[in-house]
């Protein structure tokens, strides 16, 4: 491990006195081998190293000191950005909330008038989940299991379409999901039998949705475009759905990310000076075009390593014989996190994050409250 | 929730209802760093349960106070996260002004 270059070390956090360069190395990168990734782990312990003198407990000065992000891209809907110094396993905490713990509204209890199209009620019921609302979920209460639907935890869509033309398919969309700001427009028919009072509906709204300030002039949308369901000439569906607030945890349906994800920063050094033909060969094996070749002053042609960020992993560049792989070092960065979010609509994911943070925080306190 | 033996404060498990390895691992990350703490582990007694076993043994403090101290940390560790966060978005605004506005228009109808 003589090729340790220090000047890559140097934004990994190093403690004084300084790990010897070796283990150093196996600390902050997971080495990849053609057969398999070495030192793959996180050295948690505090007092790992302590039979050395080298303290591993991180400080919370020392995290403040080095922890930083930095954003790469981000638009209403993705956004991708590094988050350098911090540890898997709270990297690891805020994808999971991302994914499974934070609330969203869907669709999730559906009443059919009348359903004549090929697809099954409950299918159908199960695409209409699927559909993002494009609505903040923090606006929104949980519908408990003895609330009663009202303005606060639930959200009315109306569908109804119905193909009349002879010999005409009609594609119902997510379009033709109206949002009902009143509640529910479905009569309880047992009720209105029996009594004389004026007929219920399945919500009681105290209040229209639009005339609360959030929605005024901000009608609730869905996602446009999606298909529902295709109609043949006299088919028709006529349906209400009502969406409540939930967590991915519960159906992935609410889970407010089409996909959110990380991977550690690629690593590549040469560990040789790489030269020639073999520099072309190097090159042209890689099909994430990672390396590049320089030119230099005396007319020899020298491999660089161009775009390290590019690199997939596919270690073609080090297969064909033990040689490519003592030229070349494949490493990732442990501490270093380039984290994708892809939002579905309902939050931008900038919002989404901190949102996710929030919820780790307050994952802590209610620790706390418990222990006090 | 606690479960320790009378007279040995250093030692005990602590059962958290409604988590799993979300807040679990990252505790245990930062129950490792806390260079009071001996040993700590956690463990999932049964899949279709909603419940984690945190194992803490310190050096002498009592395990409880060493949580609770560890769940600070986590939430400060998780504030500087917010805010260095929002900060590099703010950043990334000033020096991108928005040019996805276009965009935006087109998806929001
Ligand atoms: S592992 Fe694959 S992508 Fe990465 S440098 Fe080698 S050949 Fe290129």
């Amino acid at each position: 491990m003589s090729d340790f270059d220090s000047e890559a070390m140097a934004d990994a956090g190093v403690e004084n006195p300084k790990l010897p360069p070796h283990l150093e190395l196996r600390r902050t990168r997971v080495l990849c081998k053609a057969d398999a990734p070495t030192s793959t782990d996180t050295v948690q312990y505090s007092g790992a190293y302590a039979s050395l003198g080298v303290d591993n407990s991180l400080r919370f000065d020392d995290f403040r000191n080095n922890f930083r992000v930095q954003v790469n891209r981000i638009s209403h809907e993705d956004m991708e950005f590094d988050m350098v110094g911090v540890d898997p396993s709270i990297a690891n905490a805020l994808r999971r909330i991302l994914l499974a713990e934070l609330p969203t509204m869907a669709i999730e209890k559906v009443l059919i008038a009348n359903n004549t199209s090929v697809v099954q009620d409950e299918v159908l019921a199960h695409r209409l989940g699927l559909i993002p609302i494009k609505v903040d979920p923090r606006l929104f209460d949980y519908l408990s299991e003895n609330d009663t639907s009202n303005e606060k935890n639930t959200i009315v869509f109306k569908l109804h379409v119905r193909c009349a033309e002879r010999g005409q398919r009609l594609t119902a969309t997510s379009n033709e999901l109206t949002w009902l700001p009143k509640g529910s427009e479905l009569l309880k028919t047992s009720e209105s039998l029996t009594s004389t009072s004026k007929p219920e509906t399945y919500t009681s709204f105290t209040c229209s949705q639009d005339s609360m300030p959030e929605f005024a002039g901000n009608p609730i949308s869905v996602y446009p475009d999606i298909i529902i369901a295709k109609l043949g000439f006299g088919q028709e569906i006529e349906l209400e759905a009502h969406a409540v607030k939930g967590v991915g945890k519960t159906h992935a349906k609410w889970s407010p990310v089409a996909t959110c994800w990380y991977r550690m920063l690629p690593e590549v050094v040469l560990t040789e000076e790489i030269e020639g033909k073999k520099a072309e060969l190097l090159k042209q094996k890689c099909p994430a075009n990672v390396f590049e070749i320089e030119d230099l002053a005396d007319g020899r042609k020298r491999a660089t390593v161009a775009r390290p960020r590019a690199c997939t992993l596919c270690r073609e560049c080090i297969r064909d014989g033990d040689d490519w792989e003592k030229r070349v070092s494949l490493r990732r960065v442990k501490d270093h996190f380039i984290f994708t979010i892809e939002s579905t609509g309902a939050l931008p994911p900038e919002v989404l994050f901190t949102e996710a943070v929030k919820i780790l925080e307050d994952k802590c306190e209610r620790v706390i409250s418990d222990l006090s | 929730m606690e479960h320790a033996s009378f007279g040995d404060q250093r030692n005990a498990t602590f059962a958290l209802a409604e988590e799993d390895h979300t807040l679990a691992n990252a505790l245990r990350f930062t129950l490792n760093q806390d260079p009071r703490v001996i040993f700590c582990g956690y463990s999932i007694p049964h899949p279709s349960e909603a419940r984690v076993n945190v194992r803490v043994q310190t050096t002498g403090d009592p395990a409880r106070e060493v949580l609770k101290d560890t769940c600070q940390d986590l939430m400060l560790t998780c504030q500087h996260i917010r805010g260095t966060f929002d900060n590099a978005v703010k950043d990334f605004r000033m020096k991108n002004p928005p040019d996805d506005l276009t965009s935006q228009d087109m998806d929001s109808d």
